[in-house]
């Protein structure tokens, strides 16, 4: 009967990761700008503090990570922000799709945009604090699941928040607390493969939290993306 | 307890008993702590901020548990009290978390020798349960419409209380291969009764006081939130109705 009855999950899922990722190809701004943030930052912190190459492979794996924190704190307020601001919100939320799957195709969609190029982009910074070509292999699996997690996360704190202007300071507020521990394993595996010890536990770690984020966040979000348009 | 009138009447007659009660054991459990307990063996009279530090770090993680038992009970039944609940638990449980990082850098000062030690995990995750409380106030503080701060304040907190363990470890783990200096630790778990009941004392006079506290509270927001109904003004108006 209805056309979009017809529409199975899957096909409802790519559309939604599909329009997202359009969107975020069409607005480059919104991609460049945290990703230029994030290495214009990293390569300043060399000449605030002793650049010495014992220093810089110390502190490097810190000031990566709080700076892939930071950047990625300024793309959340796109995720839904946008959608809520033409109206596109109220047709998603309407929509015979289940929200959380939606919500799910686009924190996949905020993840290709913003921690996939900050991924891509990591090695050069890697380079520049003076790590080892294995190091960086780390940073990456590192970030390859910290970035995920820091979507999932993210994206209850943009959900919380769309009614309110101007959220952006808010939402670090309230999702900084949670995304410390992606904080310290991320930081810490780096630096202790540097030191020479076992690193796999980490990395362990921060998938297992990966998949619990998964778990919660998108009907998290879904049921306060529900919420705050009403 | 779930009328709003009903929870009124029954918070104003609890609130001098979880008062008096409160206050008679916190004064009896200060003195007898301060005074009559024996100073420890390794820590000399500096071990007596435990007196106020212990219940203030207790409470402030019974209230964000209260909060969260909160959170839940008032998404799933939808119990409007429950909301009331946690606006009045927060600040306190905030002020309680300030107070146990403030007694404990107090208390660090003569015992590690720095007011700060990034080498205690119970330090560290008691900072990030300010910052959980904070966020928390903020998020309240920044949407207007009361029925949406207070559902989507709940799912912060409920998200926040399924993160709380992970934090926790997560800073016991980081703080294990954090090179910190060899922390004194108290004589074990065989305290001294004289030492142990005032301390039992302070926890359950500082809870009650807690308790009262939250009711007067709740009972303000209360009666804010059913400002408009009949029962409210006759109650606070009298006969000029």
């Amino acid at each position: 009967m209805n056309k979009s009855n017809n529409i199975s999950l899957l096909s409802g899922f790519n559309a939604m990761f599909r329009r997202d990722c359009l969107h975020c190809i069409k607005n480059p701004s919104q991609l460049l700008n945290p990703l230029i943030f994030f290495v214009m930052i990293t390569a300043a912190f060399p000449f605030a503090v002793d650049s010495s190459k014992s220093q810089l492979t110390q502190i490097g794996p810190g000031i990566i990570w709080i700076m892939a924190i930071l950047s990625y704190l300024l793309t959340l307020q796109h995720l839904y922000l946008d959608d809520a601001d033409d109206g596109c919100l109220d047709y998603i939320i309407l929509s015979p799709q289940p929200l959380p799957l939606l919500v799910l195709a686009k924190i996949c969609a905020h993840w290709i945009s913003s921690g996939l190029p900050l991924i891509i982009v990591s090695p050069i910074i890697g380079i520049i604090y003076q790590m080892q070509v294995d190091t960086i292999l780390v940073m990456i699996a590192t970030l390859f699941f910290g970035t995920f997690a820091l979507s999932l996360i993210g994206s209850i704190g943009a959900s919380l928040t769309i009614s309110i202007n101007n959220s952006n300071i808010l939402v670090s507020l309230l999702v900084l607390p949670i995304m410390i521990p992606i904080l310290i394993f991320g930081a810490r595996t780096i630096g202790l493969y540097q030191a020479g010890t076992t690193t796999i536990s980490g990395l362990y770690f921060m998938s297992a939290y990966c998949m619990f984020a998964l778990s919660f966040s998108p009907f998290a979000s879904a049921a306060a993306l529900k919420i705050g348009s009403e | 307890m779930s009328s709003p009138r009903y929870f009124y009447s029954i918070a104003t007659s609890l609130i001098p008993w979880f008062l008096v009660s409160g206050l008679i054991l916190m004064v009896a459990g200060l003195i007898n702590g301060l005074f009559y307990a024996p100073p420890d063996y390794q820590q000399g009279d500096a071990f007596r901020i435990i007196y106020v530090h212990v219940p203030s770090a207790y409470i402030s993680m019974m209230a964000y548990s209260l909060m969260a038992f909160a959170a839940f009970v008032a998404l799933i039944w939808r119990i409007k009290i429950a909301h009331a609940v946690i606006v009045g638990a927060a600040p306190l449980g905030a002020w309680f978390t300030f107070l146990a990082l403030l007694t404990g850098s107090i208390w660090g000062r003569p015992m590690w020798g720095t007011w700060w030690e990034w080498g205690d995990p119970r330090l560290t995750s008691e900072l990030l349960m300010l910052f959980l409380y904070l966020g928390y106030m903020a998020l309240r503080a920044s949407l207007p419409n009361l029925a949406q701060a207070d559902k989507l304040s709940a799912i912060l907190i409920l998200i926040g209380a399924i993160n709380i363990p992970i934090i926790h470890f997560s800073v016991e783990w980081w703080t294990s291969l954090h090179q910190g200096p060899t922390l004194l630790k108290a004589g074990g778990p065989a305290i001294d009764s004289l030492m142990l009941y005032p301390l039992l004392a302070m926890i359950i006079g500082t809870t009650l006081y807690f308790g009262s506290l939250l009711l007067v509270r709740t009972k303000a927001e209360v009666l804010n939130r059913e400002k408009n109904s009949r029962w409210a003004k006759k109650m606070l108006l009298g006969d000029q109705l």
